[in-house]
C-alpha cells in the first residue's frame, strides 16, 4: 500500500515506467517468446509422475490373450458393415448380447447447417450401439466407457474387434467395481455427441436423438480406440478436446506407465520421444511436439472421439494405433493387455481423477510443463498491453475527465465494430441459400467466402465510422479509444488464455505488437499492411502453414489457401455441431477488437 | 430535465424487457454473482408455492425472504417482471431527486461560505459551479439504470432491486427532511436485510444538521430529537414485524430470515468473502469468527460517523459501500447501488489517486467471474481457489475505491479550510497523507 498511497514513490515509479515504456515493452515481448520457447527445453520441464494414489502403487497383472479372436471379430464386423452399408446394428447387438452385455441402441439424426465437404456429409442419420457390463462388486453408481468408432471404409474395424474381445474377456473377471460401457458410435463426433447428450439428458446443439434405454452410473473416465490395421507399430495418445480442454494429466501418465511396462512404443502428436535433449535436434524435436500441441489446442476442436466427454467433466483420451515404424511390431493382444491394465487401474479409482494437473503442455510424453511455468509467457505479453494502457503518452485522466471527449466519439467505433462482428458471426450461415442462388458456388464455399468477404469489408469501416461522427476526430478521441481497446483486448486475451492457453497465447503473440504501438501518426500504408498481416485471419493462415510444416507435410501456397478455407468451414461447423467457442470468440470479440485498432490507424 | 430522465427510463425499460424475453434470462438467473440465497427469484417462487399449499413458506430451508415480500408477490407474481422494472425506475428517480436536493443544499452552503469569506483565496478552483452540477442527478440515474450490474440483477429478478428501491426512497425522504417517512423507510429497509441499520447514524446526523441542533451529549435538544427519531424507527420496525407476524401467524420468519443472515449457514459461492472463509474454517472457530465478521459490518459506523459528522450524505454513501463488502450474501445488485453515487462525487476527481487502477481491476474481475466459474464448475479444471482469488481481488478493488473517495473527500475539505497549496514549515510543497 505504501506504493499506492505515498505520492513521491508513486511519482518515481510512474516516471520510470513512462520514460522506459517502449524498451520495457520490447523486452517483455522478447522475454515472452524466449520463455515460451524455453518451455520445451528439458531441464526446465518436470518429469511426469502419477499423482493418484489409487492408480499408483497397485499391482495389475494383465492376462488378455485373445488377440486372434479380436482380429476375426474385426473381419466379421467389416463384412457386416459392408453388407449393411453403415452400422451393422443387428449383428453388433447379437454379438454384444452373446458376450453377456446389456445391449441398447440409440438412433440419432442431424442436419448440418451446410454440407461438410471434408467428410462428405449433410443429412446425418445413424445408430449408436452400446453394451453395459454390470459391475459385480459394487453398487452401480459409477461407470467407465470404452468406445470405438464405426467409420466408413476399412478404418477402425480392428478397434471394434478388440472392443468386443475385451468385453468377452472382462465379462469373466470378477473384480469390476464400476460398470463398463462398450460403445460403438457411428459418424464419429456426431454420434458421440448424441450419445453423451442422451446419457446426460441435455440438448444443447439441437440434435435429434432417441432417449437412452439403459444407463449406468456417472462416468468417471473414457477411452476411445482407433485401430485400423492388424499389426501396430506404435500407439499415439490424443488429449486435446473441445475448446482446448485437456483431461487430467494422470490419464496420460497411466497410458505412459503401461506403455513402459509392456514395452510398447508410444508417441504424442505422432512424435517419438528422444533422449538427446542436450543436442539441437533433441530440443527442436521437443519444441516441435509442444508447438503441435499448442496449435491443436488453440484451434479448439476435438481431435479424437474423446473430446466431447471432457465437457461433461469426464476424463477421456483417444488412443490411436499407428502402423509406421516398420522394424517394430506388436499384435492386438498387447494392445488389449494395455487397455486391460488401464481399465483395471481406472476401476480402482475412489474418486474422479483430480490429483494431477488439468493445465499443461507436453513436449514429450514423459515431460510436462504446468500452468505455473507457461503462464508467465502469456503474462509478459499481457503486461505490455497494461503498460501501454497506463502510459501511452496520454494521462489516463482524460478518460474520466468530464470535459474530455464525449462518450459518443468512442462509442460509435466500438458499436460499429461489434455490429460487423455480429454480421461475421450470423450472416455466413444464414445467407448461404441466397449466395448459392446468385453465384456459381457450393453451399460450403458460399459460407466460407461470405465470411471472408465480410471480414474484408470490415476494413472499409473507418471511413464509414468517420461519416457518422459529427466533426473531426480529436487527438484525445483516439487516445481514449485506444485506451478502451487496449483494456478490452487485455481482458479478452486474459479470459481466453485462462480457458484455452494456447489460443490466448497465439492471439497475443500476433495481436500485441501491432496493437500496442498503433497510433494515427504512423505511416499509413506501411502500418496498414502490418496490421492486416497480423490480423486474426492471417494468424489462422500462419497456423495452417506452421501446422503442415510441423507434421512434415508442407503445402504450397495454393493448397495452404484451400486448407485455410476448409479450416474456417470446420470452425463454423464445430461451433454449430458441438458448441466449440473459437469461431464466436474470433467473430464476436477478437475481430471487433482488432477493428477498433484499425479505426485508430485511420483516425482523422 | 424531465425529458432526458424519461428518455433514460424508456431506454432502461426497453433493455430490460428485451433481456427478459431473450434466452439470456435463463442463464442470468443461475449466476451466483447475481442472485444470493437471500434474494433468488427461484426461492421466492418456492416460498409462494408453499404458501399456496397452506404450508409455512419457511418450512424447509429454501426461502429466506421477509413475509411482506412474499405477500407482495403473492398478489403480483404474474407481474413480477413489471414490478422489478418499476422498482429500478423508482430507485433511479429517487436517486435523481435526492442528488438534486443534495446539490442544491451544497450550493447554498457554498454560497453562504463564499459570502462570509470563509474559503482561502487559492481554493476558488475547488468550488463547484452550477453548470458542472447541472447534469449530475441525471448521471446518477444513468449510472444506476444502465449499469450492467443493475440490469443483470433486474433480469434475474433478484429481490435486491426492491431493497435498493426502499433504500433510495429512504435517502430521498431524508434529504427532503421528512423525519417520519425517513424513519419508516429505514425501518422497512432494516426489516428487509438488517444491514441498513447502519444508515441510522447518517440519517440522524443529517436531521440534526438540518435543524441546527449541535451534536452535544449535554444538550437536551439533541437527546430530544435523537429519541424522537429512534422512536419513529423502532416503532415502525415493531409495527412491521408485528404485521408480518399477523400475516403469517407465526414467528418462523425470524430465524429463517435474520438467523440466516447472522449465522451464515449457506456457503454457496458469491462475490463476498464469507463463503470461502467459513468453508475452510474448523467448526469450533465458527461462532467466534461469525461474531468478528458481523461486528465488522457495524463497527465502521462509529469511526466514520465521528469523522464525517459534518457530511452525513457522504457518510450514507460510505455506509452503503462498506456494508456491502462485509455482508455474507452480497450480489452485484448491491454493488450497483453505491456505484450510482459515484457521479455525485465527480468533483473529487482531481484528488482520486487510484481510480484508473481500480476501474481496471473491477472491470477485469467482472469478466473473470464467469470464466473462472466455468473452469471450476463445468470444466472441472480449476478449483474454488481460483474463483476466490477473483472474489478477493474484486473486494480489494471495491475497498480501494471507497477508501480513495474517502481520502479525496477529506482532502478537499482540508484544502477548503487550509488553502490549496500547502507549504511545509520550511517552505517546500507539502503532500497530504491519510494515516
Amino acid at each position: 500500500m505504501g506504493l499506492l498511497s505515498d505520492p513521491n514513490r508513486r511519482k518515481a515509479l510512474t516516471n520510470l515506467l513512462t520514460r522506459l515504456n517502449a524498451p520495457i515493452c520490447m523486452v517483455c515481448y522478447l522475454a515472452a517468446i524466449v520463455w515460451f520457447m524455453g518451455l520445451a527445453f528439458e531441464p526446465f520441464t518436470l518429469r511426469t509422475y502419477m499423482s493418484e494414489n489409487a492408480m499408483g502403487s497397485t499391482m495389475v497383472e494383465e492376462r488378455f490373450s485373445s488377440g486372434e479372436r479380436a482380429l476375426s471379430l474385426a473381419k466379421e464386423f467389416d463384412a457386416h458393415k459392408r453388407k449393411a452399408g453403415g452400422m451393422p446394428v443387428e449383428w453388433l447387438v447379437k454379438a454384444m448380447q452373446a458376450r453377456g452385455l446389456e445391449v441398447f441402441t440409440q438412433s440419432f439424426s442431424r442436419k448440418l447447417p451446410f454440407p461438410d465437404e471434408n467428410k462428405e456429409r449433410y443429412m446425418v442419420r445413424g445408430t449408436n450401439v452400446y453394451g453395459i457390463l454390470r459391475a459385480p462388486r459394487a453398487p452401480r453408481t459409477e461407470a467407465l466407457v470404452i468406445t470405438a468408432p464405426c467409420s466408413p471404409g476399412n478404418s477402425d474395424n480392428q478397434a471394434v474387434g478388440l472392443l468386443l474381445a475385451l468385453a468377452q474377456y472382462f465379462r469373466n473377471q470378477i473384480f469390476w467395481a464400476k460398470d463398463i460401457i462398450f460403445l460403438v458410435n457411428e459418424h464419429d463426433l456426431i454420434g458421440m455427441q448424441a450419445w453423451l447428450e442422451g446419457y446426460h439428458h441435455t440438448n444443447i446443439t439441437g440434435m435429434e436423438y432417441s432417449p437412452l434405454q439403459g444407463r449406468a452410473g456417472s462416468i468417471q473416465a473414457a477411452l476411445s480406440l482407433e485401430l485400423s490395421s492388424d499389426v501396430i507399430t506404435s500407439l499415439d495418445l490424443i488429449l486435446e478436446g473441445l475448446n482446448g480442454q485437456l483431461p487430467n494429466l494422470d490419464l496420460a501418465n497411466l497410458f505412459y506407465a503401461f506403455c513402459q511396462k509392456l514395452g510398447v512404443l508410444c508417441t504424442i502428436q505422432g512424435k517419438l520421444q528422444r533422449n538427446d535433449w542436450d543436442t539441437a535436434e533433441g530440443y527442436t524435436h521437443a519444441a516441435q511436439t509442444m508447438m503441435l500441441m499448442v496449435l491443436k489446442q488453440a484451434c479448439g476442436r476435438s481431435w479424437g472421439d474423446h473430446g466431447l466427454f471432457l465437457r461433461y467433466h469426464i476424463e477421456a483420451a483417444s488412443i490411436r494405433g499407428i502402423n509406421g515404424f516398420r522394424h517394430y511390431k506388436m499384435d492386438v493382444a498387447t494392445i488389449g493387455r494395455l487397455l486391460e491394465g488401464m481399465v483395471r487401474k481406472l476401476n480402482n479409482l475412489l474418486e474422479r481423477l483430480h490429483q494431477s494437473y488439468f493445465f499443461y503442455l507436453l513436449p514429450s510424453l514423459s515431460r510436462f510443463v504446468s500452468i505455473g511455468y507457461y503462464m508467465p509467457a502469456f503474462g509478459l505479453l499481457a503486461v505490455i498491453l497494461l503498460l501501454r494502457v497506463s502510459f501511452p503518452g496520454l494521462d489516463h485522466f482524460t478518460f474520466f475527465n468530464p470535459s474530455g471527449p464525449g462518450v459518443l466519439t468512442v462509442l460509435t467505433p466500438v458499436v460499429i465494430s461489434h455490429l460487423t462482428g455480429v454480421a461475421l458471426y450470423l450472416l455466413p450461415v444464414h445467407l448461404q441459400e441466397m449466395a448459392v442462388e446468385h453465384f456459381p458456388v457450393s453451399e460450403t464455399e458460399a459460407v466460407v467466402l461470405t465470411a471472408v468477404a465480410i471480414y474484408t469489408a470490415g476494413l472499409a469501416l473507418p471511413h464509414n465510422t468517420q461519416r457518422l461522427l459529427s466533426g473531426e476526430g480529436t487527438e484525445q478521441g483516439w487516445k481514449v479509444l485506444k485506451l478502451t481497446a487496449l483494456l478490452y483486448l487485455a481482458v479478452l486475451l486474459g479470459c481466453t488464455a485462462l480457458i484455452n492457453f494456447s489460443l490466448g497465447f497465439v492471439l497475443a503473440v500476433t495481436l500485441v505488437p501491432i496493437t500496442a504501438s498503433m497510433t494515427p501518426h504512423m505511416p499509413k500504408a506501411l502500418s496498414a499492411l502490418a496490421m492486416v498481416l497480423l490480423s486474426p485471419a492471417f494468424t489462422i493462415l500462419y497456423c495452417v502453414f506452421i501446422y503442415q510444416e510441423l507434421i512434415e507435410a508442407p503445402v504450397s501456397v495454393g493448397e495452404g489457401w484451400m486448407l485455410f478455407l476448409s479450416v474456417i468451414s470446420q470452425g463454423i461447423l464445430d461451433h454449430a455441431l458441438y458448441g466449440s467457442l473459437v469461431y464466436p470468440l474470433l467473430a464476436l470479440f477478437i475481430y471487433p477488437c482488432w477493428l477498433m485498432f484499425w479505426n485508430i490507424l485511420f483516425w482523422s | 430535465m424531465a425529458a432526458p430522465l424519461t428518455l433514460l427510463l424508456i431506454v432502461a425499460v426497453t433493455i430490460r424487457a428485451v433481456l427478459f424475453r431473450s434466452s439470456l434470462a435463463e442463464l442470468i438467473v443461475e449466476r451466483v454473482e447475481v442472485v444470493s440465497p437471500l434474494n433468488a427469484w427461484k426461492r421466492v417462487v418456492e416460498g409462494l408455492a408453499l404458501l399456496d399449499l397452506g404450508v409455512s413458506p419457511y418450512s424447509g430451508d429454501v426461502f429466506h425472504e421477509t413475509p411482506l415480500m412474499i405477500y407482495l408477490f403473492h398478489f403480483m407474481v404474474d407481474y413480477a417482471e413489471i414490478v422489478f422494472m418499476i422498482a429500478d425506475g423508482i430507485t433511479a428517480v429517487a436517486l435523481y431527486l435526492s442528488i438534486q436536493t443534495y446539490n442544491k443544499n451544497v450550493f447554498r452552503k457554498q454560497k453562504y461560505a463564499l459570502e462570509s469569506d470563509r474559503y482561502p483565496a487559492d481554493c476558488l478552483e475547488l468550488l463547484r459551479s452550477p453548470k458542472e452540477m447541472f447534469y449530475i442527478p441525471l448521471k446518477v440515474a444513468m449510472f444506476y439504470l444502465l449499469n450492467p450490474f443493475t440490469i443483470l440483477s433486474c433480469v434475474a429478478k433478484s429481490t435486491c432491486g426492491l431493497n435498493n428501491a426502499i433504500i433510495a426512497l429512504f435517502i430521498l425522504c431524508t434529504l427532503k427532511g421528512s423525519a417520519l417517512l425517513s424513519g419508516i423507510l429505514l425501518a422497512l429497509a432494516t426489516y428487509q436485510s438488517i444491514y441498513p441499520l447502519t444508515l441510522f447514524a447518517p440519517a440522524l446526523l443529517f436531521f440534526l444538521q438540518r435543524l441546527y441542533i449541535p451534536v452535544n451529549l449535554r444538550r437536551s435538544s439533541f437527546w430530544f430529537f435523537t429519541l424522537q427519531y429512534a422512536f419513529i424507527y423502532v416503532g415502525s420496525l415493531v409495527v412491521i414485524t408485528g404485521l408480518s407476524f399477523f400475516l403469517l401467524g407465526s414467528w418462523d420468519f425470524i430465524p429463517s430470515v435474520y438467523g440466516f443472515i447472522f449465522s451464515v449457514p449457506d456457503l454457496t459461492p458469491n462475490i463476498g468473502l464469507f463463503w470461502y472463509f467459513f468453508a475452510e474454517m474448523f467448526e469450533h472457530f465458527r461462532l467466534f469468527f461469525i461474531c468478528v465478521f458481523q461486528i465488522n459490518v457495524f463497527f465502521y459506523t462509529i469511526p466514520l460517523s465521528i469523522k464525517l459528522k459534518e457530511h452525513p450524505v457522504f457518510l450514507i454513501f460510505m455506509q452503503i459501500a462498506n456494508n456491502l463488502e462485509d455482508r455474507p450474501y452480497p450480489t452485484v445488485g448491491d454493488v450497483a447501488l453505491y456505484m450510482a453515487f459515484l457521479p455525485a462525487w465527480s468533483h473529487l476527481y482531481r484528488f482520486l489517486r487510484n481510480i484508473f487502477l481500480v476501474s481496471c481491476v473491477l472491470l477485469a474481475c467482472s469478466a473473470l467471474f464467469p470464466v473462472l466459474w466455468h473452469l471450476w464448475i463445468y470444466a472441472g479444471s480449476a478449483n474454488s481457489n481460483f474463483y476466490y482469488a477473483i472474489t478477493l481481488l474484486f473486494n480489494f478493488g471495491q475497498i480501494l475505491l471507497v477508501s480513495d473517495y474517502f481520502y479525496a473527500y477529506l482532502r478537499r475539505e482540508h484544502h477548503l479550510t487550509h488553502g490549496l497549496y500547502l507549504k511545509k514549515k520550511d517552505g517546500t510543497e507539502a503532500t497530504l497523507v491519510l494515516k
